[in-house]
């Protein structure tokens, strides 16, 4: 229990860190009204998660990467709060757009990362 | 000693995800234990109440200052960005598709896109009410 809550912990503290590494670098490179650095971390972070889930691997590691560091670098909140502040500023086009391919890439990428790692199954074989 | 400096932002970004990561997992541990339902109540839980938190603290924070800069990183991008999650939600989706439970994974989705955006809403609307609460009383002390 401890050991699991190290792990989740671990990979959290990265996972934030990355997170606001990659917000400031998008918000840097690409300065616009439209959130490319959140869109970036959550379909990044979706086929990533997918791929962890999908390769079945040990529980420590899913932990760690999965829980901890996928959980805490992709993020719900900002999304809605970014969401909701497009649509105060009537930026309805962006809005749509956002919310648009956040869900749709979002599970197709989650569906393609759980594809590819269970093809690349480390455990294959063996069971 | 300036990249020292330059490092604390980061830090306090890490620690507040060390807790927002922490706090999901046990809220998900939590909720499994009563909950049996594949509706994947444990997330969506933790994403509405993010979406409010969230939108509270930045909307009350609003004013520019090295206090309420910290605050917003620590709390605001660190602990509530990483308590919720959005790669969790697509592969549960995902999951909820595999097992052929459509109902379901829509129903999800849905909660997700319009509950979120309403618990970001009024969180915002809370914080906007309690600044011109406060605002009124400056002004008639």
């Amino acid at each position: 229990m401890i050991v699991n809550a190290l792990l989740v912990a671990t990979g959290g503290f990265f996972g934030a860190v990355a997170r606001y590494i990659a917000s400031q670098w998008f918000g840097k490179r690409f300065p616009s009204v439209f959130p490319y650095g959140t869109l970036f971390v959550n379909l990044l972070g979706s086929f990533l998660l997918g791929l962890i889930t999908g390769g079945r691997w040990a529980p420590a590691v899913s932990l760690l990467f999965g829980t901890g560091f996928m959980g805490a670098f992709t993020t719900f909140s900002t999304f809605k709060w970014e969401s909701l502040q497009l649509g105060e500023k009537k930026q309805w086009k962006a809005l749509i757009w956002y919310l648009a391919i956040s869900y749709t890439a979002g599970v197709i990428l989650a569906f393609l990362g759980y594809a590819v790692g269970a093809a690349i199954d480390p455990h294959h074989g063996e069971r | 000693m300036k990249g020292e400096v330059a490092a604390v932002p980061y830090l306090i970004v890490g620690v507040g995800g060390i807790l927002g990561a922490l706090l999901r997992y046990l809220l998900g541990l939590y909720v499994h234990f009563w909950w049996q339902s594949p509706f994947p109540l444990g997330t969506l839980l933790t994403n509405l109440i993010g979406c409010v938190a969230l939108a509270w603290i930045t909307t009350r924070l609003l004013k520019p200052g090295s206090f309420q800069t910290w605050i917003r990183l620590g709390f605001g991008t660190g602990l509530i960005g990483s308590f919720t999650t959005f790669s969790t939600f697509s592969l549960e989706t995902v999951e909820l598709l595999k097992r052929d439970l459509w109902g379901v994974a829509l129903l999800y989705v849905l909660l997700s896109l319009w509950g979120g955006l309403l618990m970001a809403w009024v969180g915002c609307r809370i914080a906007r009410s309690q600044l011109q609460k406060r605002a009124k009383e400056a002004e008639s002390a």
